[in-house]
């Protein structure tokens, strides 16, 4: 058993925003971390995030609270998220925007020298802080410089460009440690919500990648429009304003361009549909150019940078031309309130869990999402670490056969001789599931998606690597991570044909409303060597009673349900009332501090079960990328 | 952002046919550099990176002889994570960025100069990270705990420091600077995260500490006011400005820090 308070060694895979803030954590509490990550910590794919981080701090005298959060985000997600992490996330939110303050991110400000706060969409608040249009890229620095000052003191190792093959687990599935070089999925972990995938409304169609525009530049004044003649081949600033059609604006008056995610690409997806697109292509206009061009370089600088770089235009002075694009993995890993997975000893935090954004994430809800994460997985698995067993004379031979294991598949696959191509299969997957299983879906499309994917990784086993150098190659690694996608694509198109509804992003026409009775529950996929097994889960929402979702006026207060005392704690102050005055000078928010949550987490700790703690953050996401992955936060 | 014009190109000839790509390869550290020659069709609107997604789905010579594909590093795609860094027809930029339609073909890609050269266009950039170590560049927090928020500071403080925050550690300073190499130099990018920090309320009260990592002969004295790092820094980072200002610090503190102790 480990001794209390003695120094445990951790391991976590995934250097981004949520697997560094978990170093950070267990450093500062004398642990020792290895690190694993594909690429060096400071090049992780948080650097992409760029609109910002919310939390409802309440300086623009709006009368903002965690509660109304912890409502936008619940409704946002079309009550699919249990209520009580989604909570904890919102009340810890001012102080994690507050920490990164004090670690030196560059924060706008305003006159008064406070964070200045943007609007995001999904919500009629200022809630977002934000560093110029880097968000994530500053935030992601932040942690990494803390977690080097760790790092110096010698209690962070780091392995980078190490990529996790998989988890050592013992006879009892129990976690054990890791087998470096992701797939905890087929090793028996729980994949939830699988099928809900977020697809960004404003995206740079591209060559190898959709670019993200980010929804800040909405949140900032923005305007979605499309001319109203089909096919007018005027240049856009020669189409005056009588004649263009700010289709979001007239069909949702309340929130307009920020209405959340997965309806704005809906009805951009319809636009065109239609045949109202820019000059007749999959492409509507996001015009920023009546806003003043200081203000632009300012708040947003960094987008219309790349946007520049990419296509060309200036949109300082040229409406830019986008088109949704796939962005963000609702589902994930299954944890439960304190980010523990199903296989004991294993934690996931990021976007690797499924855990709070139901049907849809609202922006800037991702980046608070994965540091919360990180933060609760890491007194969680020191807790967990302080009760486990040590794995004595037994654990050696766990983990030389997985090692064994391990290599002998990377033998085999160097051996494998075919004349497929690994990356014109994944090609195909990518379009497949792009064209199938993202915005609209149909059950019979679905199920040929499927019918397609077992194609696929039958021809899987006729690839060649291609490589016979085995130093630094990535056409194993790649090949390796293709097994996994595919597997996980069938999760997310069997997920989304066994759910007859629309909810969120996930939406049917021919079953075109939520259906709560049947379908207010999370899709459970487990893995098995014939395919992935589903089950359902209650969904908690014992916290705000559901209700149905409507952006075309303001929302209806949340009704808070029965037995929730926390709740009605925070009640929130009616819309349009009063301005609440920050608590103090320093805008520090009451009885949300980190150290509450740290004891919060003591406490809740429940029955702990045996094994070596292990910290990971999976990468199961990489899905989204065959379809051109775009990013913001 | 972009201080590469991107628009060296000319854009008014008939769209080729081809894209021709010259590649130094290396197969593993201490082994030989060669050059090969791959040919992919044209289509517009390539990046460095497209092509040699490209390439790898076939990976065949422009002669027809079947090769290893070559290997390079990328994440982001949108120059933000400074990873695909090269040098491509002779200058050192990130590849994502640079689109094919703009350059001079054939166009030739190498790995930085710099750097140990891992295999083909990888490179091991660690000792940029060990840089940062050396001169201590983070806030010393208290702790992660809740104190609320941090100082105040005025927009134009922020602004100017979110310029130097912007570094994305890529190295093309490094690569343009022609004292940087073989340990002579720290180099502008530790100077400038030295800047970055120091103009940190809470960030100053270490000052001295950043500065004494900065102050030996490989330090800012090193500098050879070639400017080079300026112009090929692709988030456009005030280096130059960066490096004047430390050296008046390291001055300063030179002459009149034992006075503190």
């Amino acid at each position: 058993m480990a001794t209390p308070g003695k120094a445990t060694k951790f391991a976590i895979v995934g250097g981004g925003l949520a697997g560094l803030a978990a170093a950070m954590k267990l450093a500062e509490a004398g642990h020792a971390v290895d690190l694993f990550s594909v690429v060096p910590v400071k090049r992780s794919h948080s650097v992409c995030a760029q609109g910002g981080i919310n939390g409802a701090v309440n300086t623009k005298g709006e009368g903002d609270s965690p509660f109304k959060h912890f409502d936008d985000t619940v409704y946002g997600g079309d009550f699919l998220a249990n209520q009580p992490p989604v909570k904890a996330m919102c009340e810890m939110a001012p102080s994690i925007i507050y920490l990164f303050d004090r670690m030196g991110v560059p924060f706008s400000r305003t006159s008064e020298g406070l964070l200045d706060f943007r609007r995001f969409g999904g919500t009629l608040h200022h809630r977002t802080a934000f560093a110029g249009a880097s968000t994530g890229q500053q935030l992601l620095y932040a942690l990494d410089e803390q977690v080097r000052r760790y790092e110096a003191s010698g209690k962070v190792r780091k392995f980078e460009h190490w990529e996790m093959m998989s988890l050592i687990l013992d006879d009892a599935q129990v976690c054990r440690g890791i087998v470096a070089m992701d797939k905890s999925y087929q090793q028996g972990a729980r994949y939830a919500n699988g099928e809900f995938i977020q697809v960004h409304p404003t995206s740079i169609p591209g060559e190898d990648k959709l670019r993200l525009m980010s929804e800040s530049a909405r949140g900032e004044g923005g305007r979605v429009w499309v001319p109203k003649a089909k096919n007018d081949k005027r240049a856009p600033s020669s189409i005056p304003e009588s004649e263009r059609w700010y289709f979001l604006e007239e069909k949702y008056p309340a929130y307009g361009n920020l209405v959340p995610r997965d309806i704005a690409t809906r009805e951009i997806f319809q636009v065109c549909l239609d045949g109202f697109g820019v000059y007749g292509e999959n492409q509507v206009y996001l015009d920023v150019s009546h806003i003043d061009a200081a203000t632009l370089d300012r708040k947003l600088g960094a987008i219309l940078e790349i946007y520049e770089m990419f296509v060309g235009d200036d949109p300082r002075h040229v409406p830019m031309r986008i088109f949704p694009g796939v962005h963000y993995s609702m589902g994930g890993l299954w944890v439960d309130f304190d980010q523990r997975t199903n296989i004991p000893g294993l934690l996931a935090a990021g976007e690797c869990d499924y855990s709070i954004h139901g049907a849809n994430r609202l922006g800037a809800n991702s980046l608070v999402s994965c540091v919360y994460g990180g933060f609760v997985a890491a007194p969680a698995a020191i807790e967990y670490a302080k009760n486990v067993e040590r794995n004595g004379a037994d654990g050696s031979r766990v983990y030389d056969a997985e090692l064994k294991r391990q290599t002998e598949l990377n033998e085999h696959l160097k051996k494998q001789s075919g004349k497929e191509n690994q990356y014109v299969i994944h090609e195909e997957m990518g379009k497949w599931m792009t064209d199938n299983v993202t915005v609209v879906r149909y059950n019979d499309r679905l199920k040929s998606t499927d019918e397609k994917l077992l194609e696929l990784m039958d021809r899987f086993s006729r690839i060649s690597i291609n490589d016979s150098n085995m130093w630094a190659t990535h056409a194993l690694p790649h090949a390796r991570q293709l097994w996994n996608m595919l597997q996980l694509a069938r999760v997310i198109t069997l997920g989304a044909l066994n759910r007859d509804e629309s909810r969120g992003a996930h939406y049917k026409p021919d079953f075109p409303n939520r259906d709560d009775e049947r379908f207010m529950k999370t899709t459970i996929a487990e893995f098995s060597e014939e395919g992935p097994i589903f089950s359902w889960e209650q969904v908690d929402v014992s916290l705000i009673e559901p209700r149905k979702r409507d952006y075309s006026k303001g929302k209806q207060a949340a009704k808070t349900a029965g037995a929730a005392g926390g709740a009605a704690e925070n009640s929130p102050t009616k819309d349009g009332a009063a301005q609440v005055p920050a608590s103090g000078w320093d805008q520090k928010p009451r009885d949300l501090s980190g150290a509450t949550v740290w004891d919060q987490n003591k406490e809740q700790v429940r029955d702990v079960n045996h094994g070596e703690a292990e910290t990971r953050r999976e990468q199961g996401k990489s899905i989204t990328d065959a379809g051109g992955k775009s990013d913001e936060v | 952002m972009s201080t590469h014009t991107n628009g060296n190109a000319k854009t008014n000839r008939m769209p080729p046919t081809h894209v021709e790509i010259r590649v130094r390869r290396r197969e593993r550290r201490d082994a030989a550099p060669y050059w090969e020659e791959f040919r992919i069709p044209y289509r517009p609107n390539l990046n460095i990176i497209s092509a040699l997604m490209e390439i790898r789905k076939n990976p065949v010579t422009k002669d027809g002889r079947a090769t290893t594909p070559p290997v390079w590093d990328m994440n982001c795609l949108e120059q933000v994570c400074g990873i695909c860094t090269m040098v491509i027809n002779g200058k050192v930029r990130q590849s994502c960025s640079a689109l094919v339609d703009q350059l001079e073909q054939p166009i030739t890609l190498e790995p930085m100069s710099k750097f140990p050269n891992v295999r083909d266009l990888v490179v091991d950039r660690s000792e940029m990270f060990e840089h940062l170590k050396r001169v201590k560049a983070w806030i010393e927090i208290d702790g992660t705990h809740d104190l609320g928020a941090g100082p105040r500071m005025t927009q134009d403080e922020v602004a100017e420091r979110y310029t130097y925050s912007r570094c994305m550690t890529c190295g093309c300073c490094l690569e343009a600077c022609p004292q940087y190499g073989d340990g002579n130099y720290i180099g502008p990018q530790a100077i400038a995260q030295v800047r970055l920090m120091n103009m940190h309320p809470s960030g100053k009260m270490t000052r001295d500490e950043r500065l004494e990592g900065i102050m030996g002969d490989d330090g800012i004295t090193a500098c050879g006011n070639a400017q080079n790092c300026v112009r090929v820094c692709p988030m456009s980072i005030p280096l130059t400005k960066a490096i004047y200002e430390e050296n008046r610090e390291t001055l300063v503190h030179g002459l009149f820090g034992w006075l503190k102790r």
